[in-house]
């Protein structure tokens, strides 16, 4: 044993238990905050339900129908599937502009496929969800390997995806009921189940077991804690043995097959397949419900739920002020509140050990 | 001495630019005891570090383990090799919790299918380990052991970090300024830690800056001065002061430097 000096002689009567504190002393601010900082899941989740209450009261019982309610997980299927591809891009303190025009040039190759060459429908759907994936992988490789910053990649992407995808198709829209005479399984995340007055899609039901199962494997797998240490401190996480290159060309192509998937969700919605729907902000609505479900842009901090809730909350907006008859733009300004309100918010939480 | 190093390099070099941060360096440790590396801010002790712990690739220089040249790619591998780092950035992730940190890279599944086929992480177990690892190291202030590294102090950080390192390595040690945030409870014990994991016949690489530290724990002083190996001292031989004018270069290095 080394020559213990005077003063530290003392030490060999210190505390052996472990800490513990009465909470009491607490403010209630201080509490709330720290608890948000342990469950991010949280915040959108009470605005959730705050918003569900205030557009109750607001517009009555109509509001409170079940079949409201499940009209508006219809509506948000899509933008919950790619908020739940872009959560994991986000969680690594990346971006993914291009994931709706993934979406798109998907769909289109699924119908062109099963419609226009005449494949089978199940060969058509896997050849989609590739495509989608090898664009991801693209992104994956330029973000990892080239070190180009994911915006940058992505804004390239995006243009480049949409450009093949109108010159691909020619800018021809596959109709409904081509698709229903000839490829019926294309519509099959449109099956609908009515439980009283509620009615539920294949789709809706796809997203949130598609948000259970990343929920689990963000949270109680090596990779899932991997994807949030390569967010949070990227170099830290190299020095810990993580394989950064590798998990963020997974995230990336993760996120371009989950995008694949939603195209396969979106023509059991749309009915037809129509490449112009690339020009539809997809993209920033699946932003927009990741970050409204409190994800940080910053990475490593947020949970996949939230993006559910974001989603739904965007949801519960819009169809709230549809139904209240107000102009659409009060829904446009509405947003951008709530996702400067959530920016502000995540900043607050990040605060907790200060 | 006549044992066979465990780990020696020879004429490592590497260059950052126009800055030259190791200079045809050579290093050698050998088994079971702690080689302390003392020198001035910008001697290049850190670059040292990195090359044999696989954070740096060197320019030029070999490096052997146990008399096999190695060459690490990254840490992973040095790891893989048994040679466990502390590094004084930490590598922690923030907003992960103690044990997930602790187990970063090397996570413990679930026996059974549901860690198999699931992947499902045995939090329980690594909980329990974590636990047990901090407690060795008598950082009973740390109440949660799920609770994120953000929320705990510098000196509790450090400890984390000091606890796997100690907790996986199998070779080497390293340790970059392992005590310089804690306080003096902390800091005994892992000096103790230290001693603890030399008794168990693991050698130790110790970077520090704060003397008594080095004189009370060392078995030998490497003194790395612009980029390379001046002189390795044995500390009962020379006195701090001697060994800070060494390292300065207010004093020049004895003929017989290297044979200590």
């Amino acid at each position: 044993m080394s020559q213990i000096q005077e003063f530290e002689k003392v030490l060999s009567g210190s505390d052996t238990s472990v800490a513990a504190f009465e909470e009491h002393g607490k403010s209630f601010v201080k509490r709330a905050q720290h608890f948000l900082h342990s469950t991010p899941a949280a915040v959108p989740l009470i605005v959730l339900v705050l918003s569900i209450i205030i557009f109750g009261i607001a517009i009555g019982g109509r509001f409170f129908s079940s079949y409201t309610l499940t009209l508006i997980l219809q509506q948000i299927a899509i933008v919950g599937i790619l908020g739940a591809a872009q959560t994991l891009v986000i969680l690594t303190a990346g971006i993914d502009l291009s994931i709706g025009v993934i979406m798109v040039i998907s769909a289109v190759i699924m119908g062109n496929c099963a419609i226009t060459y005449g494949m089978p429908t199940i060969l058509a759907v896997l050849l989609g969800l590739a495509a989608g994936a090898a664009c991801g992988l693209l992104n994956g490789l330029l973000v990892a390997y080239m070190k180009l910053p994911p915006f940058i990649v992505t804004l390239g992407t995006w243009n480049i995806v949409m450009a093949t995808n109108f010159i691909y198709s020619a800018n021809e829209t596959i109709r409904d009921a081509d698709v229903d005479a000839q490829a019926p399984l294309l519509h099959f995340f449109a099956l609908s189940f009515r439980v009283g007055s509620a009615v539920l899609t294949a789709g809706v039901i796809a997203m949130v077991l598609l948000v259970m199962l990343l929920w689990y494997v963000l949270n109680h797998t090596a990779w899932g804690r991997h994807v949030y240490a390569v967010g949070d401190d990227p170099e830290a996480a190299k020095l810990s043995g993580i394989q950064t290159k590798s998990v963020l060309m997974a995230v990336y192509t993760l996120a371009g097959l989950i995008a694949a998937f939603a195209a396969w969700v979106s023509i059991g919605r749309n009915g037809s397949i129509s490449p112009s729907a690339a020009v539809t902000d997809y993209n920033l609505q699946a932003i927009t419900a990741t970050v409204i479900g409190g994800i940080s842009l910053f990475g490593g901090r947020g949970s996949i739920l939230g993006t559910l809730f974001g989603a739904m909350i965007v949801g519960v907006v819009s169809m709230g002020l549809n139904m209240l008859g107000a102009d659409p733009q009060w829904k446009v300004l509405l947003t951008g509140v709530l996702i400067i309100g959530a920016v502000a918010i995540d900043q607050w939480i990040r605060k907790v050990s200060v | 001495m006549t044992q066979q190093p465990v780990l020696t390099a020879r004429g490592l070099t590497k260059r950052y630019g126009r800055v030259t941060a190791l200079n045809n360096c050579d290093f050698d440790l050998y088994p079971g005891e702690i080689l302390a590396v003392i020198g001035d801010n910008g001697a290049g002790k850190s670059t040292l570090i990195k090359a044999i712990s696989g954070a740096v690739i060197p320019d030029e220089g070999t490096i052997e383990l146990d008399g096999k040249q190695v060459l690490f790619r990254s840490p992973i591998e040095a790891r893989e090799a048994g040679i466990e780092t502390v590094y004084q950035n930490l590598a922690l992730s923030p907003a992960l919790s103690i044990a997930d940190n602790m187990f970063l890279g090397r996570e413990i599944r679930k026996p059974g299918p549901l860690g198999s086929w699931f992947r499902m992480l045995d939090r329980p177990a690594m909980e329990k380990r974590a636990r047990d690892k901090l407690t060795e190291l008598g950082l009973m202030t740390i109440q949660n052991i799920s609770q994120a590294v953000e929320t705990l102090s510098g000196g509790q950080r450090q400890g984390v970090a000091v606890a796997r390192a100690a907790a996986f390595g199998s070779k080497v040690v390293i340790m970059d300024e392992p005590t310089a945030a804690l306080g003096v409870k902390e800091s005994r014990r892992v000096l103790e830690l230290i001693l603890d994991v030399k008794k168990r016949g693991l050698p130790i690489v110790l970077i520090s800056h704060n003397m008594p530290h080095v004189f009370e724990v060392a078995d030998r002083i490497h003194i790395h001065r612009l980029g390379r190996r001046l002189c390795v001292v044995d500390p009962k031989q020379v006195s701090m002061s001697d060994a800070v004018a060494l390292m300065t270069g207010a004093k020049k290095p004895p003929e017989d430097a290297l044979a200590a």
